[in-house]
């Protein structure tokens, strides 16, 4: 196995003679330079939109369900963009862009899976056909 | 394979001076890249396509249980079964595990060897206390026969979370190969990839499990 130094100065020879029809040259820094103050402004950030919601489910805060469930998906797409940035250190650069397309596709089969399925069942459960006798002389 | 009968101009000749006035000349060689495009961190853009791709199984359990979570079959209901402060230690647990896991990340960068291998082993120690806790609401739920095949509710339920203490318990597995790698291989360009992937994995476990603990724990307890 050959020295770890060798072979980063030699990516780095390679990319310095090709330097001025590549401009992907500075990218292998973008995903790797994680600082203690990112951290832990990110741990900061997840303990308290962790806190909240179970505070508010916990003590009952909103009398009704509905608000406490959209309030509660709120704080939770808030906490998955912070850990996004400052634990998986997401940014438009990273891989020159390519993990943040790869990112925004699968959140668009993630809405149309979950919203479609949501959508579908409800109005199937909806018109569904009567399951008993019982059913059928209560309906409408 | 590429066609054999049109070859490439090896990169060598295509980083050389020379290269330019070849490409137009020869007309065939327009279509092929003069030089190999070849990110320094392809293995972590793979591991995230992974990561993507497990996003999408998550996706659909999630799904599942969007639409059969509120079927009971007559059977317990969240508000009954779930036990919210056994759910936030369990959730400090994980985030805590992820920080320690950054502070490992920030002493392979300081080159130290010897922190990387605690701080790791912090994090897989918060990782097994993740997992001993959450079989033991298993198996608290089982024994009250509210096991996966009570109803429709509970199996979604315990696929979904079931995957997700699955996955965080290959993590470990892979953490503890690697403290062991690390041990005998030191902090070379190798092991610091794979770190790197280990770190995206156990961070995108944490992320999974925000969606876990809101829409599985909290929202199936209210009214």
């Amino acid at each position: 196995m050959s020295a770890p130094t060798d072979h980063k100065a030699s990516a780095h020879d390679a990319h310095g003679q090709h330097n001025d029809h590549d401009d992907h040259g500075h990218e292998d820094g973008g995903a790797s330079h994680s600082t203690l103050k990112g951290y832990v402004t990110g741990f900061i950030l997840a303990v308290l939109l962790t806190a909240i919601p179970f505070w508010l489910v916990m003590g009952k805060v909103f009398p009704s369900s509905s608000v406490t469930a959209m309030v509660l998906l709120g704080f939770a797409a808030v906490q998955i963009v912070v850990h996004m940035i400052y634990f998986l250190h997401m940014n438009t650069r990273s891989e020159g862009g390519w993990s943040l397309l790869a990112l925004l596709f699968t959140l668009v089969i993630v809405v149309i899976t979950l919203s479609g399925s949501i959508w579908v069942m409800y109005h199937m459960n909806v018109n569904m056909m009567p399951m008993s006798i019982h059913d059928m002389k209560n309906m409408p | 394979m590429r066609n054999p009968t049109a070859p490439l101009p090896s990169p060598a000749i295509a980083t050389a001076g020379t290269a330019p006035p070849q490409a137009a000349a020869h007309p065939s060689a327009r279509y092929y890249l003069t030089h190999e495009h070849h990110p320094a961190n392809s293995t972590l853009l793979g591991f995230w396509l992974y990561l993507m791709s497990d996003c999408l199984v998550f996706a659909c359990l999630f799904a599942a249980y969007a639409v059969l979570g509120r079927s009971y079959a007559a059977g317990p209901s969240g508000a009954d079964l779930f036990d919210l402060p056994l759910v936030a230690v369990n959730t400090s647990l994980l985030l805590l595990s992820s920080i320690t896991y950054g502070f490992a990340m920030l002493e392979m960068q300081k080159n130290k060897l010897r922190p990387v291998l605690i701080w790791l082993g912090i994090t897989g120690l918060l990782g097994a206390g993740f997992i001993g806790l959450e079989l033991y609401e298993f198996m608290h739920l089982i024994h009250e026969g509210a096991g996966p095949q009570r109803s429709a509710f509970l199996t979604s339920f315990f696929a979904l979370v079931g995957t997700h203490g699955l996955h965080v318990t290959f993590g470990i597995v892979w953490l503890v190969t690697l403290m062991f790698q690390l041990k005998r291989h030191g902090l070379g360009l190798e092991n610091r990839r794979r770190l790197m992937c280990l770190s995206m994995f156990w961070h995108f476990l944490d992320v999974v499990w925000i969606g876990v603990f809101t829409f599985v724990y909290l929202m199936g307890v209210l009214p």
